[in-house]
């Protein structure tokens, strides 16, 4: 068997690795390459330098939305992660219809982003006009923690299923012998299950925070950007820089923002795996 | 043995469903997320192009899907010459036509919606000076030019004003003819609204600001600010706005907003078939639109031809008993200069086919039952010799409006300097009817003023 794998893995590897190629690794050197151009269609493209990056960090709603994409970031990572882990954490007990419970914080994964977005509109918006408060598109704050919620009613589910997984590959012995050794259940919780939960947490993070970067469907649906592009988020605003901008040199500076965004959310991420990684145990 | 034999037809069954991927995918659009909505190939069409070279139109108007596909399909039947309609949802036309144009097979046939539309496509303008269809158009205005060339033609004249329930209007003690300027309008307007419980509707739809219906007011009604100072500096475009007449601009959409089927605060979730619901229902009486919605108003299970005429966009401006609906082009077509010689010159003639042809001209311009199949027609009014009347009754009564002397408004809004600027002042207006304050109409003013001279800088600087 092991000598048929190292005789045939790359009959194994080449469509996969094909498609990647081809899906993944030329489609983002060519968009690295565009961004140093500029060009109406990707097919004439001419190269001008680094212009596109100098007008891209110029733009004041790319900033903009790259703080208020920060501040997002940070709030439903917390909301999401404590969230999810919280209802794990109760869905981990023995009560009855746990299973249901689970399918059901599950279920608003399912649907699109673009539907949640236009049905979170209407419910907030009723909301807000009942509150006798300006709607979503007319306050960029109200259009926040709209985002907020509509991303912690979709992610919890999400993130509690790994949770529940991580919580259940928790071997019984050791809480057993945390009980006899007379801890306290709060003292398990934070002493025993969290760091065996380590594993669950680091691809739970990685998950909220690289998602967080990247929500677009729900942004553009739910905001729209509005009021004057003070609700947006880094992906509609290089969406909206490449597309809703008439004039050629747009596209170009689309690309450049989306090779800066690339370059800051890859780095966050691996700074974000590199520290959860190191606190993971080994049981 | 037998192990590694399995294990080989496995990889094998693999590579081939693989393989078997590879060619469709590369088909597909490159850019994620745009959808291919209604594309029919006429049958037979080998895809590499033939050598009498063939037509593939991307359509703007998703209104006309239907129509251009059978028109297409009838061109195809006495030429040969096979036609491609690819029509873009709508709002993602520029998105389509980027990625349409990366392609090999890109559009032979596109459409620019005016000089700042132009800007970004005109390195693919054919020169269509020398064409046949050039020398059919009525006159040259209707020509968009790039310096010397003509790169676009446009193919449908609209007309836009506010839409008039008439019926309605009798019942609350009004005609037409009572309103000849804006200060006629707004006393109607505010009489309505005096009596709207015991009249039981408004006098304006829903102003929606949602962006299906902004438009409305961001880009057709700016239109008039904007004409009115263009005809004062008798100019055709300018790089910075002064703004001359926005107090006008505020007094017609206070007027709209206050005197609306819904409160000014609750605008940004109204959308376009919210207003068009409370005109063809009967809540409101006037309805600032064109002649492209007449097929949305009249009908079975809406209003009839009686009820409904068109009024020019009174602004409290210029001479106003002389003035006509606002009226003009932002349609217009345009060939692929890199695409095969063939592809143009059969492009060309089928253009041409399209404005001359009996039955092309009668599917354009006809309403009820004009198409060959018995389904409705375009109803456009077209800027070519060959061309009958319209059948829409809103494009017929600006046509006599201007036999009886009345000076139509031109469209120049296709000179506002970007869709970027129509935007700001769009969320400015919003934010200004949901609480009508000096501070947030200075906001308005900074979007009209200050935001066209810098993207008229970031446009053509």
């Amino acid at each position: 068997m092991q000598r048929a794998i190292k005789k045939y893995w790359p009959i194994f590897v080449l469509p996969t690795l094909a498609a990647f190629v081809i899906g993944f690794i030329i489609p983002f050197v060519e968009g690295v390459y565009l961004a140093f151009c500029q060009f109406t269609t990707v097919r004439d493209a001419t190269l001008i330098g680094l212009s596109n990056f100098v007008r891209a960090i110029g733009d004041n709603t790319f900033t903009h939305a790259f703080w208020y994409n920060c501040a997002f970031v940070v709030v439903t990572t917390i909301a999401i992660n404590v969230g999810g882990l919280l209802v794990a954490v109760i869905l981990t007990k023995a009560i009855r219809g746990t299973n249901a419970f689970r399918t059901v914080f599950f279920m608003p994964n399912l649907i699109g982003g673009i539907v949640l977005g236009y049905i979170w509109q209407i419910l907030l918006n009723c909301v807000l006009s009942l509150l006798e408060k300006p709607l979503l598109a007319l306050d960029a704050t109200a259009g926040f923690w709209g985002l907020v919620i509509l991303m912690c009613w979709q992610q919890i589910g999400y993130m509690m299923i790994i949770y529940v997984a991580g919580l259940q590959s928790i071997p019984d012995t050791l809480v057993e012998a945390a009980e006899i050794d007379g801890a306290t259940r709060w003292q398990t919780f934070w002493k025993v299950k969290l760091p065996m939960l380590m594993p669950s947490i680091t691809i739970c993070l990685f998950l909220t925070i690289t998602n967080s970067f990247k929500l677009f469907d729900q942004n553009m649906a739910l905001t729209g950007g509005q009021p004057a592009h003070q609700s947006e988020l880094l992906a509609y605003n290089i969406y909206y820089t490449f597309y809703g901008r008439s004039g050629p040199q747009w596209r170009g500076i689309g690309q450049a923002k989306a090779v800066i965004f690339c370059v800051i959310v890859v780095a966050i991420a691996l700074i974000q795996l590199r520290a959860t990684r190191k606190r993971e145990v080994q049981q | 043995m037998k192990k590694k034999l399995l294990a080989l037809l496995l990889a094998l069954a693999m590579v081939m469903a693989f393989a078997a991927c590879g060619p469709t995918g590369g088909e597909e659009s490159p850019a994620p997320g745009t959808q291919t909505p209604a594309a029919s190939e006429p049958a037979g069409e080998e895809p590499g192009g033939e050598a009498a070279g063939s037509v593939y139109y991307l359509n703007f108007k998703p209104e006309q899907d239907a129509q251009w596909q059978e028109l297409a399909e009838i061109y195809t039947a006495e030429t040969g010459v096979p036609v491609k309609v690819v029509t873009a949802a709508s709002g993602t036309y520029e998105t389509m036509l980027t990625s349409e144009m990366a392609k090999d097979e890109a559009p032979t046939m596109f459409q620019v919606n005016g000089p700042v539309g132009l800007n970004s496509w005109k390195d693919y303008c054919y020169d269509l000076s020398g064409s046949a269809l050039y020398g059919e158009l009525t006159s040259e205005d209707y020509a968009l030019k790039n310096g010397e060339e003509v790169a676009g033609i446009a193919y449908v004249i609209e007309s836009y004003g506010i839409i008039v329930n008439t019926t309605l209007l009798a019942e609350a003690g009004y005609s037409v003819e009572d309103i000849q300027s804006f200060e006629d309008l707004k006393t109607v307007a505010e009489d309505i609204t005096a009596r709207k419980g015991e009249l039981g509707f408004s006098a304006f739809t829903s102003a929606g600001m949602d962006s299906s219906s902004d438009w409305r007011f961001k880009t057709h009604l700016a239109n008039l600010p904007i004409y009115f100072e263009y005809q004062d500096k008798g100019i055709n475009s300018t790089d910075a706005i002064e703004g001359t007449y926005l107090d006008q601009y505020r007094a017609v959409w206070d007027l709209y907003i206050n005197n609306a089927t819904c409160d000014p605060a609750e605008l940004t979730a109204k959308t376009a078939n919210d207003a068009l619901n409370d005109f063809v229902t009967g809540q409101a009486v006037f309805y600032q639109n064109g002649s492209w919605e007449y097929a949305n108003v009249v009908g079975e299970g809406k209003l009839s031809d009686e009820d409904v005429t068109m009024i020019p966009l009174y602004f409290g401006v210029g001479d106003e008993a002389n003035q006509g609906l606002c009226t003009g082009s932002e349609n217009y077509w345009c060939v692929n200069k890199n695409a095969s010689e063939e592809n143009i010159q059969a492009t060309l003639d089928f253009m041409y086919w399209c404005v001359t042809d009996e039955t092309a001209l009668q599917a354009i311009t006809g309403s009820a039952g004009a198409m060959p199949s018995g389904e409705a027609g375009m109803g456009f009014a077209i800027p070519f010799k060959a061309a009958p009347e319209s059948s829409n009754p809103f494009v017929a009564l600006d046509a006599e409006m201007t036999a009886a002397g009345k000076t139509p408004i031109s469209w120049n809004f296709t000179t506002m300097p970007s869709e970027e600027w129509k935007n700001m002042v769009g969320s400015a207006l919003a934010v200004y009817a949901a609480d009508q304050t000096d501070a947030n109409w200075d906001a308005v003013v900074s979007a009209f003023v200050d935001n066209w001279a810098a993207e008229y800088q970031l446009a053509n600087g």
